[in-house]
């Protein structure tokens, strides 16, 4: 079932050429044409300017297109009277851990979101309790946020955001600024919502290696779609992806690069263990030869 | 030769005597030699941060001595000053500390303190903005009107600027795309050989540490757990998974090729694996020799 659409998104930001003032100068979205159902996962992967974080914010009308439509819900984000209403359902996590809480003590970081929506304390209290356990972070509820580590906190941002029951949480690189176990805590958490509580999931990444974890993959290149699909689907696209500037993860590019001197490895690898499974056999074949 | 940056029995103590009281740095101990380039990597809240902050008395240690070229930096606490000027220190973001009216003027304020003449500070902001690629006509902007990416290279330009014997870079290269990453990173690759000082660089980018460090430190709960050679240390990929680290992927696919009894070594890069790997295995036109 479709939760958003977007048509033909077109945005600008403020600036102009200083010879050619007619000239926009950041035509960040040249036409972005999305369609996402309700419990998918979706990546949307790009470089540094690809307009993807321009994008993000079109999914909960923090921008509204300058041309074209963006629907959540059915509800048309252009429309202001409708502005809380999306907001409520679709919540957005930010790259830097340290801006966006706002609380002193964990559990009240959580609760201020359900306060602001006017929820009942005795509700409050529970929807916190829960957002905190599913984050797995419920012990650390007394604590201050400061004392938390990038991931720590990163995930008591998710809470907040599961604390306002929204349907759907747009993550712009929430890894950026994570050592890999802060990283690998975060992904956990972003696949334990999707898969058990059914909870739609954009993340905005230049992982790959995040990226092939989600069920589709979108890649932004100056404003437009260059391609999409399933992470195998999209990374078996090593040339492509090579081009465009993007980062392939080094299990996918060895298997390519062996491939294009001759080697008979598989289209598409994705990890390590498909990596070594695929060149086992090989190597095990010519050492017999040998 | 006298190490250009030694740690003796280095401890630093957040809070002493109060409630949080907190050991970030215990019994450290290195020595580094001029024109080495070494990685540091270590999970957040290991002490790394603690650590570098004291190589250029940011932070004084609680016991313990900092030698700079032999010397204790904290010998004549007022002098501190000059022990900056040699030590430089590139924060994360460094982009959020930009803040005089011009590119220019911001490279120029290390070098300004330093007390050189007018020519000489022109010279080493033109050449520091040339090391890390930044384009002559930007020179004369506000650095508020740079991308993200030119701002982060005005910030190295006027660290390089003081000309220090040792550049300390605590993670340069995070929320970089893969393509900026890897400019920013040749460009201090290439500074380094061309100047021929002192590394330091802080990353959680594995593969970042596996490309261009010699060495590498290991800090694990306050504690300096190992300090070897880049290969060394990331061929010990079991030790380093025990403390939250990884070892680049194409280190893991050789390790465990090797494990399972493959004639392959660790190696610590794409080119690397590939020089192994292509005479061992079937190519096309069955090329058995």
């Amino acid at each position: 079932m479709e939760f958003i659409r977007t048509e033909d998104v077109h945005f600008t930001y403020d600036e102009t050429h200083p010879e050619e003032p007619e000239k926009p100068l950041h035509d960040v979205l040249k036409g972005v044409t999305l369609s996402i159902d309700r419990g998918e996962f979706v990546a949307l992967l790009g470089h540094n300017g690809s307009g993807k974080s321009t994008m993000a914010k079109m999914f909960n009308a923090m921008l509204i297109p300058a041309a074209g439509k963006v629907y959540v819900d059915g509800m048309d984000t252009a429309d202001e009277s409708r502005t809380y209403d999306i907001r409520r359902q679709v919540g957005m996590v930010q790259q830097n851990p340290d801006n966006q809480l706002v609380a002193s003590i964990v559990e009240e970081d959580v609760a201020f979101g359900p306060e602001n929506l006017g929820v009942e304390p005795v509700e409050i209290r529970r929807r916190v309790d829960e957002a905190l356990k599913a984050v797995d972070m419920y012990e650390y509820r007394t604590c201050a946020p400061y004392k938390l580590s990038g991931g720590q906190k990163q995930r008591i941002a998710i809470a907040g955001i599961l604390a306002m029951q929204t349907a759907c949480i747009v993550l712009d690189e929430p890894t950026a600024m994570l050592d890999p176990r802060g990283r690998a805590e975060v992904m956990h958490t972003i696949q334990q919502l999707n898969r058990e509580k059914g909870i739609t999931i954009i993340l905005i990444t230049h992982y790959m290696d995040e990226a092939v974890q989600a069920g589709r993959v979108v890649v932004l290149d100056s404003g437009r779609i260059l391609t999409q699909g399933t992470p195998r689907e999209v990374f078996s696209q090593v040339g492509l992806l090579k081009t465009h500037k993007l980062d392939v993860p080094q299990a996918t590019d060895l298997a390519f690069r062996l491939r294009g001197a001759g080697c008979p490895m598989p289209h598409c690898v994705l990890s390590i263990d498909e990596c070594v499974s695929a060149l086992e056999p090989l190597l095990a074949q010519k050492g017999a030869e040998a | 030769m006298t190490p250009i940056l030694e740690a003796q029995n280095l401890c630093y103590t957040y809070g002493t005597g109060t409630p949080f009281e907190k050991k970030a740095v215990q019994n450290v101990n290195f020595k580094i030699q001029q024109g080495e380039f070494i990685g540091v990597i270590g999970h957040t809240g290991s002490g790394k941060s603690t650590m570098i902050q004291m190589m250029n008395g940011l932070i004084r240690p609680t016991s313990g001595r900092v030698l700079l070229a032999g010397k204790d930096i904290w010998e004549e606490p007022k002098k501190i000053r000059a022990v900056r000027f040699r030590v430089g220190m590139v924060f994360q973001y460094p982009e959020d500390q930009l803040f005089e009216e011009t590119v220019m003027q911001d490279i120029s304020f290390g070098p300004r303190n330093m007390g050189l003449t007018d020519a000489e500070i022109e010279k080493r902001a033109r050449d520091a903005a040339k090391f890390v690629g930044l384009q002559d006509e930007l020179l004369d902007k506000s650095p508020f009107e740079l991308s993200g990416g030119e701002k982060r290279r005005v910030a190295i330009a006027g660290v390089i600027a003081m000309d220090p014997d040792v550049l300390v870079l605590d993670e340069p290269t995070a929320g970089l795309d893969p393509a900026g990453r890897d400019v920013l990173l040749s460009e201090i690759v290439s500074y380094h050989e061309e100047r021929g000082n002192t590394i330091m660089l802080v990353s959680h980018s594995m593969e970042d540490v596996a490309r261009v460090a010699d060495r590498v430190m290991v800090m694990n709960s306050s504690h300096l757990q190992m300090f070897d050679t880049t290969q060394a240390v990331f061929s010990q990929d079991k030790e380093l998974e025990s403390i939250g680290l990884q070892v680049p992927q194409i280190t893991k696919i050789m390790s465990i090729l090797k494990a399972d009894g493959y004639p392959v070594h660790t190696c610590l890069t794409l080119e690397e694996a590939m020089e192994q790997l292509l005479p061992l295995l079937p190519r096309k036109g069955g090329t058995s020799e």
